[in-house]
């Protein structure tokens, strides 16, 4: 016999609220510690941009009051926290290469935020119910696998840096591939929770892993044959690695068979080891991982040497904010922004970010072990992988567990699709959380079939 | 669905524990390494912000930075950058090469762990933080005196304190003036050291420690010497052969004396007579009856094949390996594979001055912080005994006669006692040999141990040995020290 406590548990958005003031006020301090470090005086516009920032954050929890009430409490503070450290520190490497607030990168980022708090807003809006993406299923398939081959078609397509992952319409640049991965989520969960019994119950066992059957190999195969293709003609590991991984994770968790992951492994590096073979650009990334001081390496590229080299001299209390030398690395406020962070802030600093991220991430599991339906738990935790994965792909290229790739930190880097897309992430996730942290419909009515004496059986 | 979730979690823990791990191994365990790595642009930045470090001889600054305007805030400046510039070296923009300055560049720049107190406490000052101060051991006069000594040509000289150990001076020719490697100007700065470093003559090589090293010639005869006198089958008075040649095994070449002249009418002579007239039969044979193993022990423990830094690195100075007879009749005698430094030879003639103790060479007398307390002085230490006090006398008494009777005339000084030993060092056919002599003075109370080398015996005519171009000069360095 179980007794339920409270009827009414606590929605949590007290909590969020005392959160998001602490957020914005980190924030607040990092920018005021800035412009004490670089120019001694408290920055001019620090009162609008604090409530300019704060109003918009403040706009979103009022917006998850009215719309999703029972949302995880923790998400939107963790994230309003990044995103404004990362504002901070583009702004900062802005200063170091003399632009200031309103011709610098991190303006446009400061807009870009805002718009992508709209979008997220919007989401949440007019999703009411998570459940209603399912419908969409095969056509966030196709719009996913088509945004992250949309880059190689011709005129519009764009390569920079060695990767060809843009796509450029006028003045008008974007990463196709950031809002490919929610698309992709979706379309693997729908997907997954109708097949998952086929996959998960047939097949015969071989060495005590129970391998599928020929024919259920399809939809693995042809993931790996985009994500390959992804490597191979954007020559972008990270997506590459991104997408299969997320593929591979999302079987695995539909099917709970572990065979999944074997074969999903097995093949992602039976592929990328013959790209390394056949590919030169595959391998100079594995040269400058691999070999990073070498001098072959650094006639190739030295940012991955000065990036760690960044973060060597910042050591582990870093040297300050503002008070480093960040921008001697290249795309320090984008792809390097781990870096930077690792600078300025130290090892220390690094750690309270990466724990940031990690407690996104959990609460974006517990989110799914909450869910009651396969799609919501299904997406949740891709969703939630999927950010931890871009997470590890990132620092990890940077910090040389794996190849460098083009990935951007998440809610951190420069980058407007990024900023969008893992926003939209966010609202996709506070939406599901409000669903598994709902409290069970009507009590009273569950007590009155208790009190009647009539149940014997307890369904589950 | 929910166990593989939580498995999932638990893979995620992994990945983000990894990246804790990756992010701690750059930022703290290899860190140092990484912010030591020469092309470290930052590191480089950091340095040249903070005052780093003057280098001194005597009372005067040889290296010191002065402050400037631009990003740099400071601009190195050598004193006499001609005369000091092996044993400054120079710090330019891509950092501190050779000499003190790369040698001691942690202590010049403030980041040796020897100063972190100090550091600690500027970080609560908020004073910003200095380099320390460097005192050489060198003697300016002495110093003058062997550059002014081998003029314009090449060849390199080294004094020795040889009771401590302290170099008084260090000399290379050709030398470079370290202010042209030091600018701020990075196209004129390339242009320079790409210049100096593509030399012919090669000035940017500290002859006196490193280099392509010397034969020693005659001057190792001291050597071979003190391994026959603490052998104990030999004495002053040992008879050797010493005619105009001699016959070795295994070939049709003998082993000719200079200007292929008997050492004596007699056709013998005593190892006394054999050191003062240099005579090569005499120490060929020596060589073959003493043996290679004999002959490499007693070299090592003058320090032959011994790593030191002065703190720069001395090359180690060697006689070859398994030699045959002839070879080691010719090794003997200086030639073959012996590969030396001037500072080894400097060495072997302080290892005789001070009863046969070697003792370890240095060029920092102390280290002195930013607030004039000193961090670290000069310790000297023995490095081996060579050779035993009785041995040391009997070879001061014949390098005392080489001197006042022998090859080494040049090298007497009014009034002193002066110890030598002459040396023309064959470097292959038709080629000038080069000049060696070693000595020290005074030879009852010594006070500096000299090496000087010339290469190709100078300019000076045809008189290329050791006595007519090199021991002047060593003459000129010992009068400096000794103030006459």
């Amino acid at each position: 016999m179980s007794i339920v406590s409270s009827l009414s548990p606590r929605s949590g958005r007290s909590t969020e609220l005392v959160l998001l003031l602490g957020a914005v006020g980190i924030v607040g301090v990092a920018y005021v510690n800035l412009g004490l470090a670089t120019t001694g005086t408290v920055p001019p516009g620090l009162a609008a941009l604090g409530a300019g920032y704060l109003g918009v954050t403040l706009a979103f929890h009022l917006v998850l009051r009215w719309r999703a009430k029972h949302a995880d409490p923790l998400m939107l503070p963790i994230v309003t926290l990044l995103n404004g450290l990362g504002l901070v520190m583009i702004h900062r490497i802005d200063i170091a290469r003399g632009r200031d607030l309103s011709d610098g990168v991190a303006l446009r980022q400061l807009m870009w935020s805002a718009l992508a708090v709209g979008i997220a807003t919007a989401v949440l809006v007019v999703l009411r119910d998570h459940r209603l993406l399912r419908r969409y299923t095969y056509i966030a398939g196709v719009g996913g696998f088509a945004l992250l081959l949309l880059p190689l078609l011709p005129v519009i397509g764009t390569e920079e840096f060695g990767s060809r992952i843009w796509i450029r319409l006028g003045p008008l640049s974007f990463q196709p591939g950031e809002v490919a991965k929610l698309a992709l989520a979706v379309f693997f969960a729908g997907y997954l929770v109708q097949t998952r019994d086929a996959l998960s119950v047939a097949g015969r066992k071989i060495l005590g892993l129970t391998l599928p059957r020929a024919r259920d190999l399809g939809p693995i195969l042809l993931a790996w044959g985009a994500s390959l293709g992804v490597l191979v003609f954007e020559r972008d590991l990270g997506s590459s690695l991104l997408f299969f991984g997320l593929f591979v994770a999302m079987l695995y968790v539909a099917t709970e068979r572990v065979s999944w992951i074997a074969i999903g492994l097995g093949l992602f590096v039976a592929g990328a080891y013959v790209a390394y073979l056949v590919f030169g650009h595959v391998q100079t990334r594995v040269l400058l991982w691999l070999d990073t001081f070498s001098p072959e390496a650094l006639e190739t590229s030295d940012q991955l040497a000065r990036g760690l080299m960044g973060m060597a001299a910042g050591g582990m209390v870093g040297t300050g904010l503002g008070q480093g030398r960040p921008d001697i690395t290249y795309l320090a406020e984008s792809d390097f922004i781990i870096p930077s962070f690792g600078e300025e802030l130290g090892m220390i600093g690094l750690f309270a970010i990466l724990t940031l991220y990690a407690l996104l991430v959990e609460r974006g599991l517990r989110t799914s072990l909450g869910t009651r339906d396969g799609f919501g738990k299904l997406l949740a935790a891709g969703l939630s992988f999927s950010l931890a994965l871009q997470c590890f792909v990132v620092v990890g290229g940077v910090t040389r567990i794996i190849p460098l790739t083009g990935l951007t930190a998440p809610f951190l880097s420069s980058g407007g699709s990024s900023l969008l897309a893992n926003w939209a992430l966010l609202a996709l996730l506070l939406r599901i959380s409000d669903h598994a942290r709902r409290p069970l419909p009507d009590p009273s009515e569950a007590e009155a079939v208790g009190a009647a004496h009539t149940q014997v059986v307890k369904l589950p | 669905m929910n166990a593989p979730v939580r498995r999932l979690s638990l893979l995620v823990g992994a990945l983000f524990a990894a990246l804790l791990v990756s992010t701690t191994l750059i930022q703290y365990v290899f860190a140092a390494d990484l912010n030591a790595r020469g092309d470290n642009r930052r590191t480089l930045l950091a340095t040249y912000a903070r005052e780093r470090g003057e280098i001194l001889v005597g009372q005067d600054a040889v290296a010191r930075s002065v402050p400037t305007d631009d990003e740099f805030r400071f601009q190195r400046e050598y004193a006499d950058g001609e005369l000091y510039s092996h044993v400054t070296g120079f710090y330019s923009f891509y950092g501190a090469s050779g000499g003190l300055e790369q040698a001691e560049n942690a202590l010049l720049s403030g980041a040796s762990d020897k100063l972190f107190y100090r550091r600690v406490s500027d970080l609560f000052t908020g004073r910003s933080p200095q380099g320390a101060t460097l005192e050489t051991t060198l003697d300016p006069a002495v110093q003058q005196a062997a550059s002014d000594g081998i003029g314009d040509n090449r060849g390199a000289a080294v004094a020795l304190d040889p009771r401590t150990g302290a170099v008084l001076a260090m000399v290379s020719k050709p030398t470079y003036d370290p202010n042209s490697l030091a600018g701020h100007d990075l196209a004129a700065l390339d242009e320079t050291y790409q210049q100096l470093q593509g030399a012919e003559n090669r000035p940017l090589v500290n002859r006196a420690i490193g280099g392509d090293l010397y034969p020693p010639g005659s001057v190792f005869k001291v050597v071979t010497a003190a391994a026959a006198l603490s052998d104990g089958e030999y004495t002053a008075d040992s008879v050797l052969p010493g005619g105009a040649e001699l016959d070795l095994p295994l070939t049709d070449t003998p082993l000719p004396n200079f200007g292929n002249q008997p050492c004596s009418a007699s056709g013998e002579v005593t190892l006394r007579q054999a050191l003062i007239t240099s005579c090569n039969p005499a120490f060929g044979d020596l060589g073959m009856k003493l043996g290679q193993d004999t002959l490499r022990e007693q070299a090592a423990m003058f320090g032959f094949g011994d790593e030191l830094s002065v703190p720069m690195r001395v090359t180690p100075s060697s006689i070859g390996a398994d030699l045959n007879e002839p070879q080691l009749a010719q090794s003997a005698i200086g030639q073959f594979e012996d590969r030396v430094t001037p500072m080894q030879m400097a060495m072997v003639a302080a290892g005789v001055a001070n009863d046969g103790i070697v003792m370890q060479p240095y060029l920092v007398e102390s280290v002195i912080g930013s607030d004039l307390s000193v961090i670290e002085s000069a310790d000297p230490g023995e490095l081996s005994e060579a050779v035993s006090p009785d041995v040391a006398e009997t070879l001061t008494e014949m390098m005392v006669a080489t001197v006042d009777e022998g090859t080494g005339r040049n090298a007497q000084i009014g009034g002193v006692q002066v110890a030598g030993k002459t040396g023309t060092a064959e470097h292959g056919e038709g080629r000038r040999a080069h000049a060696w002599f070693i000595s020290f003075a005074p030879a009852d109370d010594p006070q500096i141990a000299v090496a000087v080398v010339v290469e190709d015996g100078g300019e000076s005519g045809e008189q290329t040995g050791g006595g007519a171009v090199a021991a002047p000069i060593a003459r000129q360095m010992m009068e400096a020290r000794l103030n006459r």
